[in-house]
């Protein structure tokens, strides 16, 4: 549209027919280049587009009732509810290994989808809770430090009171991963100095003020 | 016969060719900054939405991130805008009153979508893909600005073609270490070059400049 403001000016200033016609062609060129439509928005769908097709005007369908996604079968309990027999397990399930990896992995997601509300410290005095959300328990309450580790994937999958259930926001793998990073998280809090091999306690006892920024960020947890 | 013109003529000659050639560069530039400028490329404006969201307030001052609300950004081509579920997940207790937040609250109830409108798109023929540029260290703040200081979001680079490719045959000028793409206001530890060309080699990140990786 800048472009046919443009063409106004040239036609009021009345220029000679040769130049008219030379801005005639670059106009036209430029016109054609600036046009934004057919092949710009071309009619198929992009991801979360609008459609006209369908009542509910989604061009992403949901799954019809009574279908499973390739790939979505959910056979094994433990691995998909953290339960067995309606018991929350206490140990993770066999495909999970307890690595490094996977608390770097869990600390991350929880640090995005749990921090919020829970704080970084699991105390449960995040900075959505500062703004008046419910403070939720702190995971270093005795009753939640000896909860089976099914019980955490259990709420994240179902929610929990006022906490809404995060199962469209955390895949299975990584509830497993957010869930063995919590254990990581209470041992820290719970970790005496005995905890620590003997080669570091002296930096610990040495220089007080190194430790606690290190178990503040929870950091530290990984590695016990 | 005496000449018809005028030996000055001559320069009257060279100059009206100075003068051509200069008038065509200047209709050419013309034209050619008008088709960068923000008005062509719809950056730098703002966009009417349902509901007056803000990252400034979201993600910049209580530090959400991004991935809470764009899941898929790590995954897949789109980055995902968060179904009304996921706001609801504060708002059902915060500013749970709040006639801003009407539009939310009237499609939780009814299930109809809250229609946001797009700021970011490009034309259908250009193939995008957000998962690669995060594995490969592009830094949200690379493309979109500083999101975190936007009260509604506006487009902070052209999109065209000529941008896409500056940082396809530079990568080293733009790259960030991979736990510093969501982060915000990121400074370089030392020469951005320097770095950059370490990154590259880590990331083992190709130059892709050949017509097929965008137009597929
Ligand atoms: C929007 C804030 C919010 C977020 C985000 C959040 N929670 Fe909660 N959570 C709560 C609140 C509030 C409660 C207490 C609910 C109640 O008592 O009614 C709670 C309770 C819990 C409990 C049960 C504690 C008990 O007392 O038995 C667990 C476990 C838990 N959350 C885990 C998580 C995990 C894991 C995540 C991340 C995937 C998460 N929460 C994200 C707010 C949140
Ligand atoms: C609380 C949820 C939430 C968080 C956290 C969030 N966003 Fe968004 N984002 C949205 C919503 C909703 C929209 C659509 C409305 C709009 O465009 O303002 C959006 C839109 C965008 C858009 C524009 C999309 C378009 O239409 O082109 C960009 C870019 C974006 N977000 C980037 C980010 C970045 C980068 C971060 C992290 C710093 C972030 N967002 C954090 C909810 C969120
Ligand atoms: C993790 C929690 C959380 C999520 C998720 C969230 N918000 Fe908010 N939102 C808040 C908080 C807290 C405030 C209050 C802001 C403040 O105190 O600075 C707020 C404020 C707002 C306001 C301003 C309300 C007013 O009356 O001024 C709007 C509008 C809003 N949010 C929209 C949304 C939308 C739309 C979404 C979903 C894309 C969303 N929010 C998701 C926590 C959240
Ligand atoms: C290499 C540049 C680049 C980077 C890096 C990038 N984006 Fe984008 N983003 C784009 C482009 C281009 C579009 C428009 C895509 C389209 O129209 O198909 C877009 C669109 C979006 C949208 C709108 C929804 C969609 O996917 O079309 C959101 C939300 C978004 N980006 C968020 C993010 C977040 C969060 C990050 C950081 C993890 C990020 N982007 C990193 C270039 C980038
Ligand atoms: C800030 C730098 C940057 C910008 C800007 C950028 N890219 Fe990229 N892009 C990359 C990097 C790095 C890669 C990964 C190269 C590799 O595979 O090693 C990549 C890869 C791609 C791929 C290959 C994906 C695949 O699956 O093969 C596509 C397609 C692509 N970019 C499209 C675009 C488009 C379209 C734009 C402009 C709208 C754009 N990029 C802008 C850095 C960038
Ligand atoms: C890095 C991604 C990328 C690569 C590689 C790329 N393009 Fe493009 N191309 C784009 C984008 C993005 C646009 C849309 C520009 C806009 O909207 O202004 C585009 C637009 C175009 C257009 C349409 C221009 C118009 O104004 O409508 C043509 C023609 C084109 N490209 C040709 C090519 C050719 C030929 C090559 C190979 C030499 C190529 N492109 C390589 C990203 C790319």
């Amino acid at each position: 549209m800048a472009i046919a403001l443009t063409h106004a000016r040239t036609a009021r200033r009345a220029v000679p027919p040769s130049r008219a016609a030379l801005a005639v062609v670059l106009l036209s060129a430029a016109l054609i280049t600036g046009c934004r439509q057919d092949m710009h928005d071309t009619p198929r769908y992009e991801a979360l587009e609008e459609s006209d097709f369908f009542a509910d005007k989604r061009a992403m369908r949901p799954i019809p009732e009574g279908t499973v996604a390739r790939g979505n079968l959910r056979e094994d309990d433990v691995y998909y509810t953290g339960k067995v027999d309606g018991e929350v397990v206490h140990t993770l399930p066999a495909q999970i290994t307890v690595d490094k990896a996977l608390l770097d992995r869990g600390q991350q997601r929880y640090n995005i989808y749990c921090a919020p509300c829970h704080s970084t410290l699991g105390d449960g005095n995040g900075t959505i809770v500062q703004r008046g959300y419910k403070r939720p328990a702190s995971y270093h309450d005795p009753r939640l430090r000896n909860m089976g580790i099914g019980y955490f994937y259990d709420v994240i999958t179902n929610g929990f009171g006022q906490m809404p259930d995060y199962s469209a926001q955390v895949a299975p793998a990584d509830r497993w991963a957010i869930a063995a990073y919590i254990r990581a998280l209470q041992l820290a809090q719970a970790g005496t100095i005995d905890d620590v091999p003997a080669a570091d306690r002296g930096v610990l006892e040495g220089g007080a003020p190194a430790a606690a920024p290190e178990a503040s960020h929870g950091g530290g947890a990984a590695h016990d | 016969m005496s000449q018809i013109f005028p030996r000055s003529a001559n320069a009257i000659v060279r100059f009206s060719l100075v003068g051509v050639l200069l008038f065509g560069g200047l209709v050419a530039s013309i034209i050619g900054m008008s088709m960068r400028s923000d008005y062509v490329t719809g950056a730098n404006s703002n966009v009417d939405q349902p509901v007056q969201f803000s990252h400034l307030h979201h993600a910049g001052g209580m530090g959400i991130d991004c991935r809470y609300c764009h899941t898929s950004v790590e995954q897949a081509a789109s980055a995902n805008i968060p179904p009304t579920k996921t706001c609801m997940n504060c708002h059902s207790q915060i500013w749970a009153q709040s006639p801003y937040l009407e539009p939310v609250r009237a499609s939780w109830k009814t299930g109809e979508s809250l229609v946001w409108t797009r700021v970011h798109d490009l034309p259908d023929f250009v193939y995008f893909n957000h998962s690669i540029h995060v594995k490969k260290g592009m830094g949200c703040e690379t493309c979109h600005g500083r999101i975190d200081k936007m009260p509604g979001i506006q487009q902070k680079s052209s999109l065209q073609m000529e941008w896409c490719l500056d940082c396809h045959r530079n990568p080293e000028k733009f790259v960030r270490p991979r736990e510093a793409v969501f982060t915000m206001g990121y400074e370089p530890e030392g020469d951005q070059l320097e770095v950059g060309r370490k990154l590259v080699q880590e990331y083992k990140i190709q130059s892709l400049t050949t017509c097929s990786t965008c137009h597929r």
